[in-house]
């Protein structure tokens, strides 16, 4: 045992910034951005080496345009086609962001239903999961049938599809919360609503990001399948049209929008993700 | 120095002084769980008082219904039989919020800075914000924390974190503190300087304190009184006064002799759980 006399004010332990530290220019929002930078410079590099060998082969082998086109094709078309695709991409747009807030407001409240009440989490709970089991394409005939060829079957496809995620990753997030700490609480004599205001829901949101994150890029695909099936606008409906008359480059123009729409999506949940969670960066610098 | 206490025996009693006005009282105290279909008694006949600014120690080899005792003192489970009363009025499960609690996880909010996790007791009790941070960025000046205020969990070492637990419970105004294991997860060099801290709570704000441990020194050094609980089932084996004069050197005499003593007693404890 340590023979040291007990010095009761002495000598503090101290942080350790050799552990834990990071250099002052690595703080903040601009180096955030560097780092992003970093490490969006691999994927970028072989991606463009990617569509530099496409363009090659394309060219060396001489595809025709209606089977596939050259990037630099398809390139000019973004440009030459802005108007329209931006147009279509514009409804689609508000077939994902409508989709995606009904999902999201349903699926955070069913979550805490489930998580709140065991009887709606034994009723509920089985066929939420169950109904993944259901191919989203089978259904999306019956969506036209039941809301039309208009806005609202595409925002119906869009929601199903987000769903799931965001009520399995808030139930899941709200259990996370350390046992301990939601008993230190009840010790101190906080309420049941105190206990899910500073504990629970605090603990699930980076469960609820993660979730949001992969529901917003999926729910783009939950748009298009739904403009594929019955739609008079949107950019699905521009690459079935397109698909009909072999205007390959034009489907391709349209995937490149949804892509880009999709990562758009998701870079801004990650942002809001970041501002709102300063705490998850503390410790993994 | 005063000659440390004497005792014998397997089973003893010493009482000290009268304890003063009793802050937490526990007569015949039993708690069981099921287990396997049937039941384990881990708290049979448990019976101690803690006095006003009184620190005690319940001190008891691992799995003895320590930290049952703890949780049923937090009134965080209710017990089978006996009677338990703070302040006078019976612990239960219903109102809680009578006692802090700490234990060896620091259990602090990692989304909460280090002056938000220090305010956490006073905001469930309804104490608006600004006091509450104000009188929270004083005590963690006065426990070596000044310049961390601000800083996420994460970023602080075991020590510190532990200390900021120690703060939180501190600032939570009960009558009691109910300590449980605090300091079983750090260092040597980092426990001492936590007991340093601990004993001048002690001192400088008169709390009355529980103190659970199963480190014998730990137990001397801190304790007025010291209760020694057997092996599961746990029962008040002993009951010792350490009427040493602080501060206490670990290898002072009267120190070395009582740990001996107390040792003694647990092992004597433990040789008949195994027979």
């Amino acid at each position: 045992m340590s023979t040291l006399p007990p010095r009761p004010l002495a000598a503090p332990h101290r942080a350790a910034p050799a552990s834990g530290g990071a250099a002052p220019a690595d703080a903040g929002w601009l180096g955030g951005l560097r780092r992003g930078a970093a490490q969006a410079a691999p994927p970028a590099a072989l991606l463009a080496a990617l569509v530099l060998l496409w363009e090659w082969g394309v060219r060396a082998l001489d595809v025709p345009f209606y089977i596939l086109p050259a990037p630099s094709r398809i390139a000019g078309l973004l440009v030459s086609d802005q108007a329209t695709l931006l147009a279509q991409a514009a409804v689609t747009l508000e077939e994902v962001l409508l989709g995606f807030a009904i999902a999201f407001v349903v699926g955070i409240v069913l979550a805490l239903l489930i998580f709140s009440s065991r009887t709606v989490e034994r009723a509920i709970y089985p066929l939420v999961i169950a109904s993944q089991t259901i191919p989203v394409f089978a259904i999306a005939p019956l969506l036209v049938v039941w809301f039309g060829y208009g806005l609202l079957s595409k925002i119906a496809m869009a929601a199903l599809i987000v769903f799931f995620p965001i009520v399995v990753n808030t139930v899941d997030g709200l259990r996370a919360a350390d046992p301990d700490a939601v008993n230190l609480l009840r010790i101190l004599g906080a309420t049941p609503l105190q206990i899910l205001l500073k504990i629970r829901v605090p603990a699930a949101l980076p469960f609820v990001f993660s979730g949001t994150r992969i529901a917003v890029a999926t729910s783009v695909i939950g748009a298009v399948i739904g403009e594929w099936v019955g739609a008079t606008r949107g950019l699905g409906f521009l690459m079935i049209h397109a698909n009909a008359q072999l205007h390959i480059d034009l489907v391709f123009a349209a995937i490149v929008y949804l892509s880009a729409m999709a990562l758009v999506l998701f870079g801004a949940v990650s942002a809001i993700e970041w501002l709102a969670l300063p705490w998850r960066r503390a410790g993994d610098r | 120095m005063r000659a440390p206490p004497r005792f014998r025996g397997r089973r003893f009693l010493l009482r000290g002084a009268l304890p003063m006005a009793a802050v937490l009282e526990i007569r015949g105290l039993v708690k069981r769980f099921r287990r396997d279909g049937g039941w384990l008694d881990v708290l049979e006949d448990v019976s101690l008082t803690v006095g006003r600014r009184e620190f005690v120690a319940l001190l008891g080899p691992s799995g003895c219904g320590k930290s049952t005792l703890c949780n049923i003192v937090a009134g965080l489970i209710p017990a089978d039989a006996g009677a338990l009363r703070l302040e006078g009025t019976p612990i239960d499960t219903v109102a809680r919020g009578r006692v802090a609690y700490m234990q060896q996880k620091d259990l602090l909010l990692p989304w909460r800075t280090v002056i938000d996790n220090a305010i956490l007791g006073m905001e469930i009790q309804g104490v608006a914000r600004a006091p509450a941070r104000a009188r929270a960025r004083e005590m963690l000046r006065r426990f070596g924390l000044e310049g961390f205020e601000r800083a996420y969990p994460a970023l602080l070492s075991g020590g510190m974190r532990q200390r900021v637990a120690l703060v939180r419970t501190l600032l939570c105004d009960r009558h009691l503190l109910v300590l449980d294991e605090p300091f079983g997860a750090l260092d040597a060099m980092t426990r001492r300087a936590m007991q340093g801290y601990l004993l001048r709570l002690r001192e400088e704000f008169g709390r009355t304190v529980l103190f659970v441990t199963h480190d014998v020194e730990e137990a001397v050094l801190l304790a007025d009184r010291i209760y020694v609980l057997s092996a599961r089932p746990g029962r008040v084996r002993a009951e010792v006064a350490i009427d040493l004069p602080r501060p206490r050197q670990p290898t002072g005499d009267a120190v070395v002799s009582t740990k001996a003593r107390l040792l003694d007693v647990l092992e004597a404890e433990l040789a008949e759980a195994r027979a």
